[in-house]
């Protein structure tokens, strides 16, 4: 049951946040500003080379250096592991191999940093080294010894529905472009850290920067050979998160291996340089997008490829090189779709999930693509958009169900808000206006290992003075998740966000959240956290309702009331209330939980793209172009967002606003560049993300579906506004100074090389030569029969 | 978290003091704001096991002077006292300018003029931590045999990276040293050495402790213009400095320096020749700016292509002639350049 | 000379006199946070590339990761944990959890101060003054543009006391 929206006193309000004034004050707990009695400090010993066999490590001399309490080395936790059952390829502290400069290869734990530095010069590590495969090409044309000994490439995928070829033969119009988007890092403000504790019975604990306690649990468990049960993880709330925090790293099973081996507290605290060793960052995608179109400008068929340079494990990887094409269809009706990955593994740090995992790369090749499309085809850019738009309630043919979709109003906001369809043929020199739209998943469909069980799960306990105790497995990353589960709560029982005391992310204490990530938290623990108010908000109106001699159906919850409805007076407080339920049954307390709807579609591969629901953006970005240095400036951002429903518009603006921000440091500057097998530059000064000075007016429409599947109809907000702003500054700068980027970043370098180019291009002249393998030719769903 | 070595902090009280301690202890090395040395520290760029602080020496007034005199600039003055400096705002202009420019409000309300002008060069190979810079192989200027940048160069081409530098020269500053030797001045210019490991005339027991700007006959106008990624944060890819000095709307005398594209500033000066005698328009800055990019030659150690910044020059020498000779600025992003130096 | 272990400092932080020996090569950020139980101050490159650890010296925006504080003896520093008076928020704190100006949390310590040193010499700072004093911290959640309008926001209001 939804109330109207009227009646609505929480949901949709601009409400503080209940960690807000922790986060001002100081006073919140980030991993790093734990201590502990007796600590001590631990550190990594990482490779300096890109791709080499171990052949010997001697820790003697470490563990002889005085202030030294325990030297481990690949030996002492040779159990493999990884984020995806499908790529248990990690380990903590290589043993035989090192696939990038950075992988961890043996850990001390010392008095002090400053001893632990030392002791780590004293390891004697001896390699072979072997060449290292740096780039796309040579991952695929090396003959040498292969980074994993299955070979260099990590995974394919070739789908079809329905036929192409045919499709592409039919058309009036056919494009293909290739572009190249380049890797890029997180770069969240805190570099990760965590704290282990082993107490007296044996029992450990581990206090971490993460976005997945669960998945770091049940890692733990393995590597370490311990029972669950017998560890306790604890996510702290993370200083920045956006993808990098959710694998599981070394750091944090060496320090809990230090703890077990010392019996005294580790922390292991990353350095910056670290943090960019880390990584699970973009993935470097180079694609080819080829697309069939009628007169009118309405697809035919698709043909997509990428390949993904992954780096030296497969982290998130198969689900990343789906992803790079499986959401080009939420956006377009597109009858016949084929589409190609393959991840290659590489010498540089692993790649994995940045938000937008593995969207943003296809959808700057789509919109750039279309921009130029819609130029040979006479149509404007706008226009071919609005020609092309899916329908609610819907199948994409590649088997995505759309609930709602809100993105023709997205783009009716957004061009009617910067004027783009009058501005865009009248800039001032070196002025330019870009146009591109996208949509992202509210929510992975599937969990990262099969199971049958819920994804997210709340759990309420009441006390006798209207006090609401919440636990939920979900960690606040900065999107504000602890408000939504406290503001949904609280509206349902019609009590005040202060009433509600959280406790998340401790697998001791709360049920079960995968994780903050695939934007999931709002829609399915916000789910839960719904589901788990109504169960004991019932149980509250059954006992009220007796004591008021009403019907249940006739109360509501509101004010700290549980009254008649529209007679407040007729009634009795929240207190009393859960005074006589409790008095009547025993403790007040309820279990919410959320399973997605089972969503994929009748083909291998179909586990990845599937979402309860699809958020929708359009933006528009105006661009500032210096046509002697090629730098480029953007004075103004126009960005809608279709987020079903604001829980609480500031904090969906705030990520929105965030997201804009991130996808202009993309586009202009973010990138993981190597040289001589190492990272160029690991530091916040050399990898460039902009600042302050460089802020654009920003303005933001939301606009509500009132999706029937998320809680209150709400949808995502933490990936999807990043995806469209960045083809949209491509976009802007053709119509500003005439010339193609297909490559992210958009350095000034490459502006310039374009305008004193013949072909007023930069970017990829064609994909490299790889054989996929047979294309799984999949049905395609009954509405797109015959079409 | 990066952490400084062990060493020893001394507070000398005055000059003559923080002289004799640098003499009688090899591995020292003084910090004034300590905005470069502390992060080249953390990363183990230097062996150093005793750390000399100036920052317990006398403080006089920042600037004393006026533009008839000339002025004398307190070394350990900070970059943001200097910056929004009234006596800086005529003809010194460019030094406010890049002491405006230099990183970040914090690192400017740290740092020190005499800190900025001898900021040790920079190059992407050396500017890492101790373990990437093992990882690499070490360079000549810390801990290995060659140069990373050039391999088969018997010297080191790390970039002279200061804001402060190119314009000191272009103003024809002079500095004060002071060291057990007693004191001396020399000419900013030759404060620098065309290498980047020695890169300094100073000896090791010397402190910076003035910088004088000559007394200005007549009018004389300069100009700042720094190149960099972001308009926060970044060293120069490239700095211009001009200084002009005018008889009635004709340039009588003009000088120039660039920043970071060598080891030390480059004077462009002669390259400046055609503009003496002139009312300079659009087209003859052109035509200087066009041929005095010569000297400039930027490698790839530093952030964006070397290539890009050697053509990014002529551009920049074009612009800071610009504004020199009072002609509007050309379309441009930097309005953070503008509005920068207008503080 | 030998290095030794450890010095006296008096360090005056939040109003306060602390009376600390402490290794002399410990920067002011690992004082703070290390010896003092300040973590209020955080850090994320310790190399004065994000100004993530700043505080305030004397009032104005200091990076305390490149900070030795044998130098700051004598000196006013402020922290976080010292920007509210008497149980009160400053305004600042106010007007940031009011517009969501802090998401994360991690760099709004850094955030706040340097936003209290402007004001406290510019009330009612334009934006772009603004922009140029918190252009040496960086954020990476917000896209900044919440945390001028908070800035706006608490210069609006009366009441912005100079602690």
């Amino acid at each position: 049951m939804t109330q109207p929206t009227e009646e609505l006193s929480i949901i949709g309000k601009s409400l503080i946040k209940p960690d807000a004034f922790s986060k001002v004050s100081g006073q919140t707990k980030f991993a790093d500003d734990l201590a502990l009695p007796r600590m001590i400090y631990g550190r990594l010993l990482r490779s300096p080379h890109p791709h080499a066999r171990i052949l010997h490590v001697d820790t003697a001399r470490a563990k002889a250096h005085p202030g030294v309490l325990a030297v481990l080395s690949g030996d002492d936790l040779p159990i493999k592991f990884g984020i995806l059952p499908v790529s248990q390829d990690e380990e903590a502290l290589a043993g035989e191999k090192v696939r990038y400069v950075g992988d961890p290869i043996a850990a001390v734990a010392a008095t002090d940093e400053w001893v632990a530095d030392e002791a780590l010069d004293l390891i004697d590590v001896q390699f072979q080294p072997l060449p290292a495969l740096m780039s796309i090409e040579e991952a695929i044309n090396s003959e040498g010894e292969p980074i994993h000994a299955k070979g260099n490439v990590h995974k394919t995928v070739a789908l079809e529905f329905g036929d192409t070829d045919e499709a592409m033969r039919a058309a009036a119009h056919v494009r293909e472009d290739t572009v190249f988007f380049e890797g890029n890092t997180h770069l969240p403000m805190e570099q990760h850290a965590a704290l282990a504790q082993v107490a007296a019975d044996g029992k450990l604990t581990l206090w971490t920067s993460s976005q997945t306690p669960h998945y770091v649990h049940r890692a733990l468990g393995k590597v370490l050979e311990m029972p669950m049960s017998r560890i306790r993880v604890i996510a702290t709330p993370n200083g920045g998160g956006f993808g990098g925090k959710s694998d599981i790293f070394s750091h944090e099973l060496v320090a809990a291996k230090l703890a077990l081996v010392t019996g005294r507290p580790v922390k292991i605290t990353l350095t910056r340089e670290e943090v960019f060793y880390a990584h699970r960052g973009r993935h470097p995608v180079l694609m080819k997008v080829k697309t069939g179109f009628l007169k009118d400008g309405r697809i035919t068929a698709m043909q997509f490829q990428s390949f993904l340079d992954g780096g030296g494990y497969g982290s998130y990887g198969v689900a990343s090189t789906y992803y790079t094409g499986a959401l080009q269809a939420t956006t377009y009706a597109i009858p016949r779709y084929r589409f190609e990955g393959v991840r290659l593994f590489t010498n540089k740090p692993p790649c994995g999930p940045k938000r937008g995992h593995g969207t943003p790369q296809p959808r700057f090749a789509l919109e750039t693509h279309l921009d130029k499309v819609a130029e040979e085809l006479g149509i404007d850019p706008v226009e071919l958009r609005r020609r092309n738009l899916p329908k609610a309630d819907s199948r994409t043919v590649n088997w995505l169900r759309i609930t709602s979709i809100g993105l023709g109003e997205c783009i009716n906001k957004v061009v009617e808000g910067s004027g783009f369809l009058t501005r865009r043929t009248s800039m001032p020199k070196g002025r330019g206006l870009g146009f591109a739209v996208s949509s992202y998943l509210s929510g992975a469909g599937t969990a990262i290992y099969w199971n049958e069980m819920p994804h997210s799960e709340v759990q309420l306990k009441l006390d006798r003075n209207g006090g609401v105790s919440l636990l939920c497995g979900a960690i606040d990353i900065g999107q504000g998740s602890d408000h939504i589960l406290a503001a949904i709560v609280a509206e349902v029982l019609g009590v005040s966000l202060q009433d509600i005391q959280l406790t998340t992310a401790d697998t001791d204490l709360t049920p079960i959240d995968l994780g903050s990530y695939s934007s999931r938290v709002t829609f399915m623990a916000g789910n839960a956290a719904k589901a788990a108010a109504e169960k004991v908000r019932d149980r509250l109106f059954a006992v009220a309702a007796k004591a008021l001699q009403c019907d249940a159906d006739d109360l509501i919850a509101r004010d700290h009331r549980i009254a008649r409805r529209g007679r407040p007076a007729d009634g009795m407080d929240f207190a009393q209330a859960v005074q006589l339920a409790e008095a009547q049954g025993g403790g007040v307390t309820g279990t919410g939980s959320y399973t997605p709807p089972k969503l994929a579609g009748p083909y291998k591969g179909s586990g990845v793209g599937p979402s309860p629901a699809y958020s929708y953006s359009a933006a528009v970005v105006e661009v500032d172009c210096d046509r002697k240095t090629g730098e480029v400036r953007v004075p103004e951002v126009w960005i809608a967002h279709d987020i079903g429903r604001s829980i609480n518009p500031m904090l969906v603006v705030g990520q929105v606003e965030g997201s804009v921000y991130m996808a202009l440091g993309e586009a202009l500057m973010e990138e993981q560049a190597f040289r001589l097998g190492l990272h160029k530059f690991p530091s916040l000064l050399e990898y460039k993300s902009p600042t302050a000075l460089e802020t654009p007016i920003m303005h933001t429409y939301l606009v509500e579906t009132i999706d029937r599947e998320g809680p209150f109809g709400a949808k995502e907000a933490g990936q999807g506004p990043l995806l469209p702003v960045i083809p949209a500054v491509a976009n802007a700068i053709y119509n500003a100074l005439g010339v193609r980027i297909d490559e992210v970043p958009i350095t000034p370098e490459k502006v310039l090389k374009a305008m004193h180019d013949k072909t007023k291009r930069v970017g990829p002249k064609s994909v490299p030569a790889f054989e996929f393998p047979p294309l799984i030719k999949a049905d395609v769903p009954d509405e797109w029969k015959g079409k | 978290m990066l952490r400084l070595p062990r060493l020893r902090y001394l507070r000398p009280r005055s000059v003559a003091e923080a002289s004799e301690m640098a003499a009688s202890n090899p591995g020292s090395m003084f910090i004034a704001g300590g905005t470069d040395l502390v992060p080249n520290l953390k990363r183990r760029q230097f062996d150093v096991s005793t750390l000399i602080s100036l920052n317990a020496l006398p403080n006089g007034t920042a600037v004393v002077g006026d533009a008839k005199r000339g002025l004398e600039i307190r070394a350990g003055a900070t970059l943001d006292e200097l910056a929004p400096h009234p006596a800086l705002d005529g003809p010194y202009r460019a030094l406010a300018q890049a002491c405006g420019l230099v990183s970040t409000p914090q690192v400017r309300v740290m740092g020190t003029l005499g800190g900025n002008l001898l900021v040790d060069p920079r190059c992407n190979y050396y500017n890492q931590t101790y373990s990437w810079r093992k990882a690499v192989g070490f360079c000549m200027k810390k801990d290995g045999q060659i140069c990373l940048v050039a391999r088969s160069s018997p010297r080191c081409w790390a970039v002279s990276s200061s804001d402060s530098a190119p314009v000191a020269v272009a103003l024809n500053a002079q500095v004060t040293l002071h060291g057990v030797e007693g004191t001396r001045t020399i000419p900013a210019a030759s404060l620098y050495k065309d290498d980047g490991i020695d890169y300094t005339t100073k000896r090791r027991d010397e402190v910076i402790t003035a910088m004088h700007l000559p007394a200005v006959s007549g009018r004389m106008t300069s100009a700042y213009w720094k190149l960099r990624r972001r308009p926060s944060f970044d060293f120069p890819i490239l700095g211009v400095a001009i200084a002009i000095t005018w008889d009635e709307g004709v340039v009588r005398h003009a000088r120039g320096a660039l920043g970071a594209v060598g080891s030390h500033p480059v004077d462009i000066t002669p390259y400046l020749a055609p503009l003496t005698g002139a009312r300079p328009g659009e087209d003859l800055i052109v035509g200087v700016a066009e041929a005095a990019d010569k000297p400039s030659r930027p490698l790839d150690n530093t952030d964006l292509s070397h290539y890009w910044r050697k053509r990014m020059t002529k551009v920049y020498i074009e612009r800071a002639l610009r504004e020199a000779c009072g002609l509007p600025p050309l379309e441009g992003r930097l309005s953070a350049q503008v509005k920068a130096g207008a503080s | 000379m030998s290095i030794p272990e450890r010095v006296a400092v008096r360090l005056r932080v939040n109003g306060e006199e602390a009376a600390l020996m402490v290794p002399p090569y410990k920067t002011l950020l690992e004082v703070l946070r290390e010896d003092m139980g300040l973590t209020g101050t955080k850090h994320g490159c310790e190399l004065g590339e994000c100004s993530t650890c700043g505080v305030l010296v004397d009032g104005k925006p200091y990076l305390s990761c490149l900070s030795m504080p044998l130098d700051l003896e004598g000196r006013e520093i402020l922290t976080v944990e010292g920007m509210s008076a008497d149980g009160r928020s400053h305004p600042l704190q106010i007007a940031f959890a009011e517009l969501g100006a802090a998401q994360c949390g991690y760099c709004t310590p850094a955030m706040l101060l340097t936003a209290k040193a402007l004001l406290d010499t510019d009330p009612h700072p334009s934006r772009d003054a603004i922009m140029e004093a918190l252009a040496g911290v960086l954020c990476r959640c917000t896209g900044y543009l919440k945390i001028f309008e908070a800035v706006e926001l608490a210069a609006s209001r009366d009441g912005i006391t100079a602690r």
